[in-house]
């Protein structure tokens, strides 16, 4: 699935490079979308997110001729979308961030006795294809809690699907970053998930 | 890591690579070490099969909030940029 909306973004933005009809809108109507979701997840107000969508669309269009490789066009896209939403940093933004450490995440299965970890039975969570109601709420609710730094790759890696690379190169962080933080970050939401789980069992909803 | 039995110390060290190992960005060696782990822990393939899902289940959140519907003002911004591309473009 990743691969064939990465071959469709590419063939859009071809499209777009040769005027071909229909192009124009059908760029906005996809790019949009992901440009409102990813400020939205970064900067939190949905206000903020429809002007980035729209300053970043704007500048996209502005600056078209620029976008040497087609291939890149999702990356180029976020790194514009990136910029305009630190423009609107709000002064919470620049709180210090709140680091996550792995040891936080690590279950208790190291003990000496070998006794059995505590592990949710994740077979119980209903289809992806199903994912409906408190499931998505708690993901979604997951996501958001996490510290910006790690939202913000979270979401190109894990929901627009760029690659570690790219990662890098529209956040200016290194790979290594990007490693790390998209661990700890889904550690963070795989801890929240089960705590959803356990609490859904003793209640009777799994 | 690599012995193929549950073993203290060596579960944290597989920890901390496995989303690396999901997302395939290991040597083949490391990947070779931690499947050799895996083989003889069940508790580290019960997490990996968490984790795993865990991408998944972030992957499907895409999409959620919609934004407002583009005005026309707002296309018509876009559209007059575009066009400006294109004229420079095909000069």
């Amino acid at each position: 699935m990743a691969a064939s909306d990465t071959r469709d973004e590419v063939a859009l933005a071809r499209n777009l490079i040769a005027g071909e009809p229909g192009a124009f809108d059908r760029f906005v109507e996809v790019f949009r979308s992901k440009i409102f979701h990813y400020a939205q997840t970064v900067c939190g107000r949905r206000e903020d997110a429809e002007e980035v969508a729209q300053d970043t669309l704007l500048k996209v269009f502005s600056n078209f001729g620029q976008l040497r490789e087609p291939e890149r066009v999702k990356a180029w896209v976020f790194r514009i979308a990136r910029n305009e939403c630190l423009m609107r940093r709000r002064k919470s933004v620049f709180a210090p961030t709140q680091e996550l450490s792995l040891d936080d995440f690590l279950p208790h299965q190291d003990q000496d006795d070998g006794r059995r970890l505590e592990i949710a039975d994740w077979s119980a969570l209903p289809d992806d294809q199903a994912l409906r109601g408190e499931l998505r709420e708690t993901v979604q609710a997951a996501i958001q809690k996490l510290p910006e730094i790690y939202r913000a790759v979270m979401t190109l890696r894990d929901i627009e699907e760029l690659s570690t690379e790219e990662t890098a190169d529209v956040l200016e962080i290194s790979v290594e970053a990007v490693k790390t933080r998209l661990h700890r970050a889904r550690l963070s939401v795989r801890q929240k998930l089960e705590e959803y789980m356990k609490g859904a069992r003793a209640g009777g909803r799994l | 890591m690599g012995t193929g039995k549950h073993e203290k110390g060596k579960c944290r060290d597989v920890f901390a690579l496995l989303s690396e190992y999901l997302d395939r960005e290991l040597t083949p060696q490391t990947c070779a070490e931690i499947e050799a782990h895996l083989a003889g822990c069940p508790p580290c393939i019960e997490f990996l099969n968490s984790l795993k899902r865990t991408v998944r289940l972030c992957h499907d959140c895409e999409g959620g909030e919609k934004p407002r519907p583009l005005t026309s003002e707002q296309r018509d911004k876009l559209m007059a940029a575009y066009r400006t591309y294109l004229s420079s473009n095909r000069a």
